[in-house]
């Protein structure tokens, strides 16, 4: 059933949207594996990549009530934060705050000793990016956004600042009223280096009316990162599945990156994140293991335009990521040291890995270990 | 590499090649090909049961466990009768149809408490008693001066129905010298399941794997489990498990020399092995996944890598808990991931006979 699909794929040819259909719909997960690992292997070779990076919300208020998110506050509303700068630039110079992996069970042998054997020091010496992403606040103006950008860089000019997705730059641009090329020129101009690639969700107008009705539609999310593209700023894309979504939306929702990414080669990474049921407006369950390397599989397949498909722990689990790896990824993130999104919504993950963790992750699957910069650069190539 | 069905015994030498050098996705296909010709009809069962652990107190003390404690420790227990009726009731409220009863090494106990235990549970409740590994049976036949066969006849008249594999962590008397150097040895837990198959009672085997052993140490457990299973017949099921080091004093030693114990298995040696088993272990109908030690995502996978069984709902358990692996899961979580990963939910009871699909 998948030979003339896998003819293509060894004859670098590409598959059609019905193509990509069956390779969601078919049990043959082994298949998948190979075919995705083919077109893995003559991109990236054996490597695998990880970042050193963290992670910073700087607030989880916002305007929009999406149904999915477990994440957002109102203004007032308990558990709702903001951040100042000085407590970002703190916050990533210290690498501090976050829980320790492995640290739920208390135990009178050796909880001490536990801690001190997973709790490395990561200092900013040690981390490549800062990914920000954060809540629309009602308050903040754009100029506050500029700052943020410019103090970081001011305090750590050799740290990447991967910043914003398309869902922020284009309220940014509503809210202080420039375009959006010259809202992301703007941003450029005071250290922006790349940007990631949420907001995506599903493109597919009926289900994204059910899940976000007040974000941005699909069609302006893409506008957003052509925009990005086009003033030489590298984004990732994303698309969150395992909701309500047929296996049909999904593949509507990777034709149109893709299609995007004929056009201005600016998308570095696509990243198929899972859905998490906890605490949101529509519930549901888990995605299925299963679900989650078919769908990484068949995004390698179909994204013949990407260079990079990233298998993103926090969402998958550090154990489904390794596996990934075989299933098309050939990249796990990074050691993120402190994760609020997917952890409000029931992450089962802990919210950092050290380097060493992330290493012996991937050469335990039989890859590379590659170190990699926000540009997929190589920092160190662990033999 | 040829492929691998069930028609062909796979040999020893045969195996370790796969386990080195196979890629994980060829030995998927194999396992997942000899798991469709057992079990053709895309069914996965699980039991319903409790995990009953009656002691804590244990004075083997192995350096893979976190759940041992000294008798004199502050929170050493042992469960009074009423406690375990009460855990049984509910257990059978759940419709459970089994309580696996496993506890330490406990030095005040004989065959006696065993004995009343066992009767007095059986006076009360229908249920089927999978109980006490063969490092407890040695325990008790020692302290009571009896034979190993006496003191499964004496156990089974009392109402116990099966026996749980656990205690054969790998059946390598090297490893178990740095493991667990005051368990008993590989032969004494082969002797036990030999005693008890030949009493008629059926008893499963499990694996524990991803502290020090080698490929060879793996392979040489499957043979000898295929062997006297060649010989009697008794085992229900294979279940290969990967060592947690959370709170252990092995998980916090230094990295052991053919694989690193402060990280335990990853998920790519778990499917490994598991696919392994299902290749080797041609007489063995069941295998079961460990969404215990691995949690339901990896259980899901593991479906295709040669796992027919989810094992069991645990309503409780202590022992994986206390080294800090703990996924909260209820019997609908199962039956979700069951079907989410495209197979037919089924309860069965301990001898694999279906009870209801879902």
């Amino acid at each position: 059933m998948l030979s003339a699909i896998a003819k293509k794929v060894f004859a670098g040819k590409r598959i059609t949207e019905k193509d990509a259909l069956r390779l969601f719909e078919t049990d043959d997960i082994f298949t998948l594996g190979a075919l995705a690992s083919h077109v893995a292997g003559k991109k990236n070779g054996v490597k695998a990549y990880f970042i050193r990076n963290r992670h910073i919300n700087p607030t989880n208020i916002c305007v929009n009530r999406c149904k999915f998110c477990a994440f957002s506050r109102s203004q007032g509303q308990e558990g709702a934060f903001e951040l100042t700068i000085e407590e970002i630039i703190k916050k990533i110079g210290t690498g501090q705050n976050g829980r320790v992996r492995g640290q739920t069970a208390s135990s009178k042998k050796s909880s001490g000793r536990q801690v001190a054997h997973h709790l490395s020091p990561i200092t900013h010496h040690g981390i490549s990016e800062v990914h920000i992403v954060g809540g629309l606040h009602p308050e903040w103006p754009f100029e506050h956004y500029l700052n943020m950008i410019s103090a970081i860089k001011k305090h750590y000019p050799k740290l990447h600042i991967k910043a914003f997705t398309a869902v922020e730059i284009d309220y940014f641009s509503k809210i202080s009223g420039r375009s959006l090329q010259d809202t992301l020129a703007a941003l450029k101009k005071s250290g922006l280096g790349s940007m990631p690639g949420g907001g995506a969700e599903i493109f597919s107008e009926g289900i994204r009316n059910r899940l976000c009705p007040e974000k941005i539609p699909g069609a302006r999310w893409l506008e957003v990162m052509e925009a990005a593209h086009r003033v030489g700023i590298r984004t990732n894309a994303t698309m969150l599945y395992g909701h309500v979504e047929s296996l049909s939306d999904r593949v509507d929702h990777l034709s149109r990156l893709r299609g995007l990414q004929d056009r201005t080669k600016g998308f570095q990474a696509f990243i198929p994140l899972a859905y998490h049921p906890k605490n949101t407006e529509i519930e549901g369950s888990y995605t299925s293991g299963i679900d989650d390397l078919k769908t990484m599989a068949a995004s390698r397949i179909f994204l013949d335009n990407f260079d990079h498909i990233k298998a993103y722990w926090i969402m998958l689990g550090e154990k489904i990521s390794q596996l990934a790896l075989m299933f098309g990824a050939d990249d796990i993130d990074g050691t993120i040291i402190e994760e609020k999104i997917t952890h409000s919504a029931g992450a089962l993950t802990g919210e950092r890995l050290t380097a060493e963790q992330l290493v012996d992750l991937i050469q335990k699957a039989g890859k590379t270990a590659v170190e990699r910069d926000s540009f997929y650069r190589t920092v160190r190539t662990f033999a | 590499m040829k492929e691998h069905t069930i028609r062909e015994r796979t040999g020893g030498k045969e195996a370790l090649a796969l386990f080195r050098e196979a890629d994980l996705l060829s030995l998927g296909r194999w396992s997942d090909n000899i798991r469709k010709a057992l079990h053709p009809e895309e069914i996965c069962t699980f039991v319903v049961d409790r995990n009953i652990n009656y002691t804590n107190v244990c004075i083997n003390k192995c350096s893979f466990c976190a759940f041992w404690r000294e008798e004199e420790s502050a929170d050493a227990y042992l469960l009074d009768k009423d406690t375990i009726f009460r855990k049984i009731e509910e257990t059978i409220g759940l419709g459970g149809t089994q309580i696996l009863i496993q506890g330490g090494l406990h030095p005040a106990l004989d065959i006696f408490y065993y004995t009343s235990l066992l009767s007095s549970i059986k006076e009360r409740f229908d249920i089927n008693v999978h109980g006490f590994s063969p490092p407890e049976i040695c325990f008790i036949a020692d302290a009571s001066d009896l034979t190993i066969r006496e003191t499964l006849g004496m156990l089974k008249s009392a109402g116990l129905d099966s026996i749980p594999g656990g205690g054969a962590e790998i059946l390598s008397d090297r490893v178990r010298e740095v493991l667990s150097p005051k368990k008993i040895k590989s032969s004494r837990w082969l002797e036990v399941m030999e005693a008890a198959h030949r009493l008629g009672m059926r008893t499963t085997a499990t694996m524990m794997f991803g502290s020090i052993e080698t490929a060879e140490d793996i392979v040489a457990h499957l043979d000898a489990i295929r062997q006297l299973q060649d010989r009697t017949g008794g085992f229900t099921a294979f279940i290969p498990w990967s060592f947690q080091p959370g709170n252990t004093e092995l998980g916090d030693s230094k990295p052991g020399p053919t694989s690193n114990p402060s990280y335990g298995a990853t998920a790519v040696e778990y499917l490994r092995v598991l696919a392994l088993s299902r290749i080797y272990l041609d007489n063995i109908e069941n295998i079961q996944a460990s969404w215990v030690t691995q949690g339901l995502k990896m259980a899901q996978v593991a479906l295709r890598f040669g796992a027919n069984d989810f094992g069991s709902t645990m309503i409780e358990e202590n022992v994986v808990a206390s080294a800090g692996v703990s996924y909260a899961v209820t019997m609908d979580d199962i039956i979700n991931s069951i079907r989410s990963a495209g197979f037919v939910p089924a309860q069965r009871d301990t001898y694999y006979k279906l009870l209801r699909t879902f």
